[in-house]
């Protein structure tokens, strides 16, 4: 597409009006400059993966900590023809994907769809759909602290020094600080993992239950943090290594319930208060998988 | 208690200069540091000795001179013309820091077993149990009841906490340990202990040290040669006992002089 | 039987119609017109326009009209609307020296060409409340103050050299040479902070940061917390022409004017190896009249310029990774706030931790267990 010149082509005008109003704003909304300095900062993560890439992030129409990241690296990559999937805790329906895939609806008109074999742009917030995906797909993920160490060592000049010279001793301390108190590793959720057998990652608060699946992964993982301003990506069939000890190795939670509402025994689940009581009830965190199950004659137990 | 022989010193000094705006915080510094080998870098406070112990372990830039290691697996190498890569691997590997306040060189809000353990595990040590047995054996080697394993520093008295830093800087089995003062604010008989393991370790490890006091008593018990120093120059060296027997400088003999017999 | 929840969108729909009663309020009552906010919450709008880097003052009313007067979400919604503006160019660097000065004073010299001119400030008044205030409509009894209270007319004034170019007549203050080759400053807008920053990059970060965090860390360096002997230099509030160079002209036109406020601080004297000691500076700037900010600016600046001068870095002022990391109120709000989005996968995990740790601490035998057997 040629670079439209700074206020003449295709949809450089500026915003005048709001985004209720549906007119003048350009193809996703933000304008091609930006999405190619973004694309620019995408392919250079591709080409290192788990390297974080600073890039120019820009004030969105939704707020730094609710998935400016995710959402700008979509805009950058997203086309006419593509389907588009957003989840949020692995449902379609909680008000953020919906708030999300309502901005992309308006400002792209792209298909929209609840089915993850049918999407070909997933968008997520700390969950990896449980339908395994394939080739070509993109999986987007909403990242809020893009630094793993960061909890252990703020300063970003430190760790910039500390990843630039694979210097990772400080992430292993902790986790046999984990053992020591715990008799195992702490980490539920935003399990640290070892990309390309180079860099450490966050993988964004997925469950740990999750990490598996990125491991060889068919389709192409990108992180955006928008306020931290860092891209990240995990290139199609790329090693994800969960850090961990040869005698404490990583392991994934189990539930001793099926789900009870389509019975799968194999998925993430969460758990629901549903009376006075306390009476709790496990079901997918899946929610297109659950349905998608039900309809084919799952029942619950 | 001579070290063995070698064809190159481990160290190697040369002119090291170091000047704060208009004052001269160090005049051109020389000396060679052989293999096994104890210096203790001996003055008043403000002599010097602290700027030259950190020039010398990359700490801090000289304005002139030249600091050489013999690493490993080449000669005589220029610390300052190394990448900060292999500074800090260095740092990390072969050499040892002991800082005079042991906060300053632990992690205090973490286990004494981690604290042992990181080098390792930085190094790509992924067992945990063989490094929980490497950190227990390194601290009782320490004389820190094996038991704390799993306290933090935060609980541990001023001699523990010294230790404890000498044990996880040995962990990697450096050739060459600086220490700054390791054993001022410790009372009398925990430095003595302390000074007795550093001997111990000296013997045992052919470990070289190089030793910031200020108390030639320490000087005396540990180190086989001494350098003193007096407002940023080197004014006498040599092997300790002669030194402290037969003082040749005014101010040597000053120094020695007001130490107490006991 | 458990029905999952659904109708996300439906709420977030009402969500906005609420929303909008609750933002007009009674409508009895008159509408507040943009314009009245421009003109009558001046000093919101100063605010909005400094934090949201957007000179204009009818959108920056506009945006605090629409957020019901919550100034972090109006500063949201002009930045988020700056995103979507094309950059046509760079001006030439203001020339605060030929501001057309409304208010400036001078705390380090009793007097000075161009004098102490007090201006319209709230400083000197006595914080009573004004219940006359609550009667609406025009009111006479209001003493209009002539002159220099309004915006003036561009008419000539006296001189006024700026308090540190006097200074450095006699060489007592540091100068801020032009850096060789005269690099343009990176645009934090456009590209992301790296540290360690550079003191432009330091002071645009400054600009942009939120009020109450700068006032904050600026009040910590004045309680010690690295103390930095400050005097106000200069204090200037007035109107700054703002120039373009366009290529094809060749040289520079103005094309409009804004009200700047411009704070210079005059700071502890250092020394070094080349020159003997000399007073160090801190410097301000912020859209319309927005002291309390310049102020602030100017204090966390100077306690930012540790590496230049060599001082310890002993508190949180000086430490630009703290200060610059948590400056920016979008970035702070956006993460604090987000804590509201769901979080019960996360959760979820920790709560299965927790439970299997007291499960195994129960099965365990502790003293106290063992003591209890017979």
């Amino acid at each position: 597409m040629n670079e439209p010149m700074l206020l003449a082509g295709t949809g450089e005008t500026p915003m005048h009006e709001t985004l209720a109003a549906g007119e003048n704003f350009n193809f996703a909304y933000l304008d091609e400059r930006t999405k190619r300095m973004i694309r620019r900062a995408i392919l250079k993560a591709i080409a290192i993966p788990g390297y974080q890439v600073p890039f120019g992030s820009r004030e969105m129409p939704l707020p730094y900590g609710w998935g400016t990241g995710g959402i700008q690296v979509t805009a950058s990559v997203i086309g006419p023809l593509d389907v588009f999937k957003v989840i949020d805790q692995g449902a379609d329906d909680t008000v953020n994907a919906i708030n999300i895939r309502r901005f992309f609806e308006r400002t792209t008109g792209v298909k929209i769809t609840t089915h993850t074999s049918q999407a070909t742009l997933i968008q997520t917030r700390h969950r990896i759909p449980e339908d395994p995906l394939t080739e070509g797909q993109v999986l987007v993920y909403q990242v809020p602290v893009p630094e793993p160490m960061q909890r252990l060592e703020p300063r970003e000049a430190e760790t910039r020094i500390l990843h630039s010279l694979a210097e990772y001793g400080l992430m292993h301390v902790k986790l046999y600080e984990d053992i020591a108190k715990h008799g195992h590793i702490a980490s539920t959720y935003d399990y640290p993992v070892m990309v390309n057998n180079r860099y450490i990652m966050s993988p964004s608060p997925i469950p740990k239950f999750d990490n598996p699946k990125m491991h060889l992964n068919p389709a192409l993982q990108l992180f955006g943090a928008g306020r931290e301003k860092r891209i990240y990506a995990v290139p199609p069939y790329t090693t994800v290594e969960n850090l961990g000890f040869e005698d404490y190795p990583f392991e994934i939670q189990s539930w001793n319930v099926p789900c009870e509402i389509c019975g799968a025994t194999d998925t993430f689940l969460d758990e629901v208060i549903t009376d006075d009581a306390g009476t709790r009830l496990h079901m997918c965190s899946d929610s297109n998988h659950c349905e998608a199950r039900q309809n084919a004659g799952g029942v619950a137990p | 208690m001579s070290p063995r022989s070698f064809s190159t010193p481990l160290l190697r000094v040369h002119g090291i200069s170091k000047n704060y705006g208009h004052h001269v915080a160090l005049r051109s510094a020389s000396f060679d540091l052989w293999p096994g080998e104890v210096l203790a870098i001996v003055g008043e406070s403000g002599s010097g000795k602290t700027t030259l112990l950190n020039t010398i372990a990359a700490r801090n830039r000289p304005d002139q001179g030249r600091v050489e290691f013999a690493v490993r697996d080449g000669g005589l190498q220029d610390i300052y013309a190394m990448s900060q890569a292999q500074q800090r691997l260095l740092a990390r590997t072969d050499w040892g820091f002991v800082h005079q306040n042991p906060a300053d060189g632990l992690r205090m809000d973490v286990s004494a077993g981690a604290n042992v353990g990181e080098r390792l595990m930085g190094l790509g040590h992924r067992h945990y149990g063989k490094l929980r047995a490497i950190a227990t054996d390194w601290l009782e080697r320490v004389e820190i009841d094996a038991n704390r394993i799993d306290d933090t520093p935060q609980m541990f008295s001023g001699g523990m906490r010294q230790r404890l830093q000498i044990a996880r800087n040995l962990v990697t089995q450096p050739r060459l340990v600086f220490m700054d003062e390791p054993t001022s604010g410790l009372d009398v008989s925990v430095q003595a202990r302390l000074l007795d393991l550093l001997r111990q370790l000296n013997r045992n490890m052919q470990l070289a040290v190089v030793i910031v006091t200020h108390d030639l008593a320490v000087a005396r018990l540990l180190a086989h040669r001494m350098v003193v120093m007096h407002r940023g120059a080197v004014v006498e060296s040599g092997l300790t006992d002669q030194l402290l027997d037969d003082p040749q400088h005014p101010y040597t003999q000053l120094l020695v002089s007001s130490v107490l017999q006991p | 039987m458990y029905v999952a929840v659904k109708g996300g969108e439906t709420a977030i729909l009402n969500s906005y119609r609420l929303l909008d009663e609750r933002r007009r309020g009674d409508a009895t009552l008159a509408e507040l017109s943009v314009g009245q906010i421009q003109q009558q919450l001046r000093l919101a709008v100063d605010r909005v326009m400094t934090e949201g880097s957007v000179y204009d003052p009818e959108l920056a009313a506009l945006s605090i009209k629409q957020a019901a007067g919550d100034l972090v979400e109006a500063i949201f919604l002009l930045r988020a609307y700056r995103t979507t503006l094309p950059r046509l160019g760079t001006s030439v660097p203001l020339d605060t020296a030929r501001m057309q000065v409304q208010r400036r004073v001078s705390a380090t010299f009793k007097d000075m060409p161009g004098g102490q001119l007090l201006g319209a400030t709230y400083d000197y008044t006595q914080r009573l409340l004004d219940f006359t205030l609550l009667a609406q409509a025009d009111c006479d009894h209001h003493d209009l103050a002539e002159g220099q209270a309004r915006v003036p007319a561009m008419q000539a004034q006296e001189p006024m050299p700026r308090v540190v170019d006097m200074l450095n007549q006699e060489g007592l203050i540091e100068q801020a040479p032009v850096p060789a080759g005269d690099p343009a400053p990176m645009d934090l807008t456009r590209e992301p902070l790296r540290f360690p920053a550079d003191r432009a990059t330091r002071l645009q970060n400054l600009a942009r940061s939120d009020e109450g965090f700068l006032l904050a860390m600026a009040y910590s360096t004045q309680r010690g917390y690295s103390y930095t002997h400050p005097f106000v230099g200069e204090i200037r509030v007035g109107h700054v022409s703002l120039e373009i160079a366009p290529e094809e002209l060749g040289f520079a036109i103005s094309i409009g004017d804004m009200e700047l406020t411009e704070c210079e601080m005059v700071n502890q004297f250092a020394g070094n190896k080349n020159e003997p000691p000399q007073f160090t500076r801190g410097y301000g700037l912020a859209f319309g009249h927005s002291e309390r900010k310049a102020m602030s600016m100017s204090l966390v600046d100077r306690a930012l310029r540790v590496d230049e001068f060599g001082d310890a870095v002993q508190s949180p002022a000086q430490m630009q990774e703290f200060v610059l990391s948590h400056s920016d109120s979008l970035e702070a709000s956006g993460f604090v706030q987000h804590l509201k989005l769901p979080h019960y996968v996360d959760f979820q995990a920790e709560l299965d931790l927790v439970r299997k740790m007291r499960f195994s601490a129960q099965q365990m035998p502790s003293p106290a267990n063992l003591e209890s057997k017979p």
